[in-house]
């Protein structure tokens, strides 16, 4: 007997045994039944055509007229035959585009891998967090010879894989000036050059670009329309908007970044973000800039990565677990 | 949340009236009625933005996009009475600098 009668002689006990006592445990049965039938990939139509076998077989007088109908729900049950097949060839597709974006998020992992530099005197804290698979959010930090540190966080609009291939971009870019990294301006500059050609015209990317020379204490950095990060003036107890001036990159090829400077005393700290963490919704409506800031003072007292940590904690709490958008926090503190 | 777009036209001036969440979902809504109105070489495209509540950085990108196309095609576009919130993010990406935004006060920027 091969496979086919086997089915054919199952389904037949089966449907006989129903025939004679419609119990629930034959229906479950035949439940089981189909959900082997599915495994092994017989369609809609030749299912139909199985029962009409096998009740052909059962009752060999049934009426002419009824015979024909079943002709009829066979021609009809072959547009679903047809929109199975196509439902499993896309769903066999979807695992195997799953599969290759979850490659892709791994590499990206790889690539963008920021490690903090360990800096005397600098208290160092990052966190950043992708809202799916793949993040749009970035942020770099390079320590030179002179233990001047540089620091790169960028946000590039859109999520997902197209916003991930332009951070790898913006990487490389990057990565291939070297001896621009003392100017925050320029490397500004230079970047909404190489965006501009590449980008698609609905893409752009916000950047915010400093640099921390521990010889002189001084921060200097330019910022590319990026959201605003905070300066801590230990000494006051008070916190000031960081504010640059200057287009998102990739919109207008000539652009200039204007170059901004701050001395840092004892405990002053620099906090940069991602505008994922101020334009957060919770349940009460939008995060404001007042509520981030009240966070990081709240766990002030902790070390730096302690601070982007608990704040990130928080802001998830708040948003009930399900970030919208990426999240990126930078803080960068003197220590005395 | 949806988006809503009304659309007025008198010869060679176009107004899109906006209402509603830009996002990523329905950002590319908005785009589909905004491109074929700047690609029109010579024509005015309005867009009122006083009942957005929300926009994030896709719908920004929505209105870069239309920019460079009106540059593109020679027709102009301008947007007009966006919340604070709103104005914000032109602000905040300089954007405000290079699309021409009408102040709710009245008169271009």
């Amino acid at each position: 007997m091969d496979d086919r009668d086997l089915q054919y002689q199952k389904y037949k006990a089966i449907l006989e045994n129903y025939l004679e006592e419609q119990s629930e445990q034959t229906l479950y049965k035949g439940q089981q039944f189909s959900r082997k039938m599915i495994e092994q990939k017989i369609s809609p139509e030749e299912a139909v055509s199985l029962h009409v076998s096998v009740l052909e077989e059962l009752f060999p007088d049934i009426p002419e007229q009824l015979k024909n109908s079943y002709d009829f729900l066979l021609e009809m049950m072959i547009g679903y035959g047809f929109a199975y097949r196509e439902h499993q060839s896309l769903r066999s597709r979807q695992q195997q585009l799953e599969s290759e974006i979850e490659i892709a998020a791994n590499m990206q992992q790889t690539l963008l891998a920021g490690d903090k530099p360990e800096v005397p005197n600098l208290d160092i804290g990052a966190i950043s967090k992708p809202a799916q698979k793949m993040s749009g959010d970035y942020y770099h930090f390079v320590q030179d010879e002179n233990d001047c540190v540089s620091v790169a966080i960028a946000d590039v609009i859109g999520k997902g894989i197209p916003a991930a291939l332009c951070m790898s971009m913006i990487k490389y870019t990057m990565d291939s000036a070297p001896e621009q990294r003392m100017q925050p301006g320029a490397v500004l500059e230079n970047l909404n050059r190489v965006v501009e050609q590449n980008v698609d015209p609905n893409m752009f990317i916000t950047m915010f670009y400093g640099l921390y020379d521990p010889r002189v204490h001084s921060f200097y950095y330019a910022g590319a329309g990026h959201e605003p990060g905070f300066f801590y003036d230990a000494e006051k107890d008070e916190f000031e908007e960081l504010f640059t001036r200057g287009l998102v990159l990739g919109v207008s090829k000539k652009t200039s970044y204007q170059e901004y400077q701050r001395v840092l005393n004892g405990n002053d700290m620099v906090i940069m973000l991602s505008d994922g963490v101020t334009e957060c919704r919770s349940t009460n409506g939008f995060i404001e800039r007042d509520e981030i800031v009240a966070l990081i003072r709240k766990y002030i007292h902790l070390s730096a990565q302690e601070i982007v940590e608990e704040v990130y904690r928080e802001l998830e709490r708040l948003q009930e677990f399900e970030l919208r958008d990426d999240f990126t926090l930078v803080i960068l503190r003197r220590e005395v | 949340m949806n988006l809503q777009i009304k659309q007025e036209d008198h010869e060679n001036t176009h107004h899109l009236h906006i209402g509603g969440e830009i996002d990523a979902y329905t950002a590319p809504q908005l785009r589909e009625a905004l491109l074929p109105l700047t690609g029109k070489e010579g024509h005015e495209t309005l867009v009122h933005l006083s009942d957005v509540n929300y926009m994030d950085s896709t719908g920004l990108g929505v209105f870069v996009g239309a920019l460079k196309s009106s540059k593109e095609h020679g027709s102009s576009l301008k947007l007009t009475g966006m919340t604070s919130r709103v104005q914000r993010l032109f602000e905040i990406t300089g954007l405000d600098e290079v699309i021409d935004i009408e102040d709710v006060k009245g008169g271009s920027k």
